[in-house]
């Protein structure tokens, strides 16, 4: 090792504290880099080969009833590679153990051989035998949350036959990566599964002998998603087609994609943000190392070395930072990267889904931090290079400070003579003190970016379940009925009201822009679930009118007043000619909502109803339970309340997770940046305040100067964080919004305040702990030394 | 006589502050000689520094010449005047410029890692009477030996010529007398050609020729028909 790199090493040890400070904050980037484009690698590149292993479809449709022969003629479509018929269905469960009914979708399995596409993988067991009518095969994670192994037996309504069921085996599905049940928020695997029975069964149980009411594609490798859909469209309408979509609009995929986005997302945007501080960190070190070694500089350049030998060693103290903040980050990266993945194994359903460190991103997360750092060297490289041999001999000239404005206010506004020292620090490097404030600004509003969070989800809750869905329970009807089935819900044990819903899967169209969803039509008195506004108030459809959320009329890009298509995907799939009448703030799903007699009206029909929302006893629930798992025509029950307290729990568990995080992550950038630039301000000002100390300030008052300068930046940067953190915390909403969610904008003063408090508090430790060595000065020493 | 290894013909330097300038320099011409102890006296602003920065390739001239034996280092390129010091000068500083995080023997270390025919850094201690001190730290050395460490560093690399500004500027007499010794030993024992600004005038003494300075020039030349040893002065 050459004599230089031996001083170098030295010189971080030295400084291991403002060295840790700055590699803290640099591991920052890296780890967020090395996890965010590590895990959506690992979720992409598993998904890639799950997909095609398993041969999941690109086109799904769903009909009332096709005949068999009908298959030919989907085979023949051009872009189809592979079509294959099901029979799929909603059937209630009455599982051991659970009160509540529960709920489940049932996949038919081909009578011979494999299924051609979206092939489960056995996990465990065996799949039922073609020709039983009561062996099943359950999701994996279905079969877990239940303690189901195979031998186990459970109780189905299967379209209105109730049979018990046994567990032949357990599987995965590229179909059912994410699960969710009807009405559901978060997947509940307790009281939703995917059940797998032989199709002949299947065909009995639901009246669908020599026909199918599913099917799924794949395509050649020219064929196009949105060529096929319309075609297959057209030759399903005659049997109720409800509209064929691709892997989009598939649901698990849809959730999926959404992870993906949010990942890309983060890779983009927080790292660049702790790369440009760190970047100015070492700027703001390296400068001030280049300023007190300019004799070390005259003399190598006096000895002979080159300019690019005497830049080379800057650049290489400024790259050992930075190897040691990417070797901590690599570190954090790959840590949080395996929890991520677990994390993942909770939400989605892979058959396997490991953390693989990816060469790739840990070395481009390593260039990204060595650019950082170099970038941030390279100015006071270049100084460092471009001073005169001749400096070796002189010794350093005094900084200049120069009488400005500032002094001038100051002057006028009275200051004392320490405050005037600390007004002119910060004037005299005054890019210097303008990043320090940006750069605490940034990790304040990196708080409030991460503290708004929680306010956001208890407005959601608020909404959701207090304004607009305060049904104790929805209970699904397996098809649309007519009116009289309220009625006989009012019956059931328990039931304290009860008010009728019909959803009709449609696609709403204004010129170009279309989406497809289920329109809620309710009752003008509905009391139980109904629609609200931004302020809470109720928001009524008008006559034939059509009342949009806000984020539904955004994509469609139309307001009140405004006329949108309605094509109902169902019966003879009219399409209606609708006004817009309203909008309403909806967080889940976008929503579109009729008046239910209007819409009969329109429909030419008796009203329907596909959903009953139900108030009930508490004191009757498992009457009422034990009612619903045999009562025939019933799809499936959502107690909301239970998705309630399982919204909570899990958004709680990952508010304090992230909560977290972001704590020590705006802490690392507060006291990475105020105690780096309180050690520059010492060592500049050593000399002043030796002197202040001789000529009799007190420890207190000499500490003022540096203590205040600082914490006058800390302060300075509160507001301007604010801004930050607003604008931070609405990126984040515009960004989160999605057609499944939406996260309303709240901004509480308690988290102005929350922010404002840990980053000061960060900085003030940070004071003191330079203000120890300011107590500690020995004030002959630094008289005496040169600079 | 021999050819001059330092030759300048109406050297000048002027410093330019903002509207201000400084004549540093108002035309030098000087010949020194290998082999000779030569001291450069002067009062204060008169120019040595400026002089011997120009000499050791530290410093650009603003007009006039000056030849490092058949070299023209006013002619000298950055990269040519980099590769001068490198192979040809040894400087020795007033205040003793050692880099402190690093032991004695490495700061000489930092010449020989890039000298051509470098002598080993703990010969060249020896020869400054270092041998025992060799991995102390700067802070862990009196004033007369950190400027011994920078002697050896000077010499380490076998320069031609050994630059110095005021070696003992910041020394007692007892010390400072040390480090003559040490010089007068390397221009003796090695005829390293040996250029030293002092304020003191008692070391004129031991030169073989001195050079004393007024207000930019050379105003007089004065060569010793015999030299004191350096024990004999005191300050
Ligand atoms: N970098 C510089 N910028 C401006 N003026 C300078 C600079 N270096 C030297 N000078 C001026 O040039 C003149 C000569 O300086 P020089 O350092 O050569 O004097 P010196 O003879 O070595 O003095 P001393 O004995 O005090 O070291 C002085 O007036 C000095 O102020
Ligand atoms: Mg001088």
């Amino acid at each position: 090792m050459s004599v230089l790199d031996r001083k170098l090493l030295r010189d971080l040890r030295r400084m291991w504290a403002q060295v840790l400070a700055i590699a803290l904050v640099l591991a920052c980037g890296v780890t967020i880099l090395v996890l965010a484009v590590g895990a959506q690698r690992s979720l992409e590149d598993t998904l890639d080969a799950y997909y095609e292993r398993n041969r999941f479809a690109e086109v799904f449709a769903n009909v009332r009833r096709a005949p068999d022969s009908l298959l030919p003629d989907i085979r023949a479509l051009p872009g189809v590679r592979m079509a294959e018929t099901r029979i799929v269905g909603q059937v209630v469960l009455d599982l051991p153990g659970l009160a509540e009914p529960a709920a489940g979708r049932v996949v038919s399995l081909p009578d011979f051989g494999d299924p051609a596409l979206n092939l489960p993988m056995i996990v465990a067991g065996r799949p039922p035998d073609p020709d039983r009518t009561d062996e099943v095969m359950v999701s994996r994670a279905f079969a877990e949350a239940n303690g189901f192994v195979p031998g186990d037996r459970f109780a189905a309504n299967l379209n209105g036959r109730k049979r018990v069921l046994t567990i032949t085996g357990t599987a995965l599905s590229p179909e059912f990566v994410y699960v969710l049940g009807p009405g559901a928020m978060l997947p509940d695997n307790r009281r939703y599964g995917i059940l797998w029975m032989p199709r002949r069964a299947l065909a009995a149980a639901f009246d669908l002998q020599g026909a199918f009411n599913d099917v799924a594609l794949a395509l050649t490798r020219e064929g196009q998603a949105e060529a096929v859909i319309p075609a297959l469209d057209r030759l399903l309408a005659p049997y109720g087609g409800a509209g064929a979509h691709g892997r989009a609009e598939q649901a698990s995929h849809v959730f999926i994609e959404g992870e993906l986005t949010q990942l890309r997302a983060m890779a983009r945007i927080l790292p660049p943000v702790f790369f440009l501080i760190s970047a100015f960190l070492v700027n703001m070190v390296l400068q001030r190392i280049v300023s007190l070694e300019r004799g070390v500089v005259g003399l190598m350049k006096a000895l002979g070395y080159s300019d690019a030998a005497v830049a080379g060693h800057f650049l290489k103290l400024a790259m050992l930072v930075a190897i040691i903040g990417i070797v901590i980050g690599w570190g954090m990266g790959s840590w949080l990267g395996r929890g991520m993945a677990r994390l993942y194994t909770e939400f989605f359903e892979f058959p396997y889904l490991v953390f693989q460190p990816r060469v790739g991103s840990y070395a481009t997360a390593a260039a990204a931090g060595l650019l950082a750092s170099g970038l941030g060297a390279l100015q006071s490289a270049r100084r460092a290079a471009a001073l005169p041999p001749a400096i070796a001999m002189a010794p350093p000239a005094p900084p200049v400070f120069r009488r400005g404005l500032s002094d001038r206010l100051a002057a006028f506004a009275g200051l004392s003579q320490p405050s005037m020292m600390v007004l002119r620090g910060i004037t005299r490097w005054p890019g210097r003190a303008a990043f320090s404030v940006l750069a605490m600004a940034a990790a304040v509003a990196m708080l409030m970016s991460a503290s708004f969070f929680p306010d956001s989800l208890d407005e959601i809750i608020d909404t959701a379940f207090f304004e607009q869905n305060r049904q104790h329970a929805m209970l699904i009807l397996a098809e649309d009925r007519a009116d009289d089935v309220v009625e006989d819900v009012r019956h059931l044990p328990g039931i304290l009201a009860a008010e009728p819903l019909h959803a009709v899967p449609a696609i709403l169209r204004s010129g170009t822009l279309s989406r497809r969803l289920a329109v809620e039509a309710r009752d003008p008195d509905a009391r139980l679930s109904r629609v609200t506004d931004a302020a809470g108030r109720p928001v009524e459809p008008a006559g034939s009118g059509i009342v949009l959320s806000e984020r539904l009329a955004e994509r469609l890009g139309v307001g009140p007043g405004d006329r949108i298509e309605m094509e109902i995907l169902t019966g003879r799939r009219e399409t209606l000619l609708l006004e817009v009448s309203g909008t309403a703030c909806i967080h889940f799903g976008l929503g579109a909502y009729m008046d239910r007699a209007a819409l009969a009206r329109l429909l030419r029909k008796p009203p329907q109803v596909s959903v009953v929302n139900v108030a009930m006893d508490p004191a009757q629930a498992d009457a009422l339970y034990a009612a619903a798992k045999n009562t025939p025509g019933l799809a499936g029950t959502v107690l909301l309340f239970q998705t309630r307290a399982s919204f909570r729990a899990t958004i709680g568990e990952n508010v304090l997770i992230t909560t977290m995080v972001y704590v020590v992550i705006a802490v690392l950038i507060t006291v990475g940046v105020a105690y780096n630039s309180a050690r520059i301000q010492l060592s500049e000002r050593a000399r002043e305040l030796a002197s202040l100390r001789i000529i009799g300030f007190t420890r207190a008052e000499a500490s003022y100067i540096l203590i205040g300068e600082l914490m006058a930046l800390a302060i300075l940067a509160q507001p301007v964080g604010w801004i930050l953190g607003w604008i931070f915390a609405y990126a984040q909403v515009v960004s989160f919004s999605s057609d499944l969610y939406s996260l309303p904008f709240v901004m509480n003063p308690a988290t102005y305040a929350r922010s404002s408090l840990v980053v000061l508090s960060a900085s003030a430790f940070s004071a003191l702990i330079v203000r120890r060595r300011i107590d500690r000065l020995d004030l002959v020493a630094v008289m005496k030394t040169r600079e | 006589m021999a050819q001059p290894i330092f030759r300048s013909e109406g050297l000048t330097k002027v410093y330019r502050t903002g509207d201000v300038s400084v004549h540093a320099l108002r035309g030098v011409d000087l010949s020194l000689y290998p082999g000779e102890f030569t001291v450069l006296l002067g009062p204060s602003g008169s120019g040595k520094s400026t002089l011997l920065n120009i000499l050791g390739g530290l410093d650009r001239a603003s007009g006039g010449r000056a030849w490092f034996a058949d070299h023209e280092l006013t002619a000298m390129s950055d990269r040519e005047l980099t590769r001068y010091r490198r192979d040809h000068v040894g400087f020795v500083f007033q205040f003793y410029n050692l880099v402190a995080s690093l032991t004695a023997r490495e700061n000489v270390a930092l010449v020989t890692e890039i000298a051509r025919n470098p002598m080993p850094a703990d010969e060249a201690l020896a020869r400054v009477g270092l041998d025992q001190r060799m991995d102390h730290f700067p802070a862990q050395l009196s004033g007369g030996e950190q400027q011994r460490v920078a002697i050896a560093r000077a010499i380490a690399k076998r320069p031609d010529v050994l630059l110095c500004d005021e070696p003992t500027g910041a020394l007692d007499s007892k010390t400072g007398v040390q480090v003559l010794e040490a010089l007068n030993a390397i221009n003796s024992d090695l005829g390293t050609t040996t250029v030293v600004i002092t304020h003191n005038a008692g070391i004129q003494a031991m030169a073989h020729r001195v050079v004393f300075f007024a207000d930019g020039r050379i105003a007089e030349v004065r060569e010793n028909a015999s030299r004191a040893r350096p024990s004999d002065i005191t300050w």
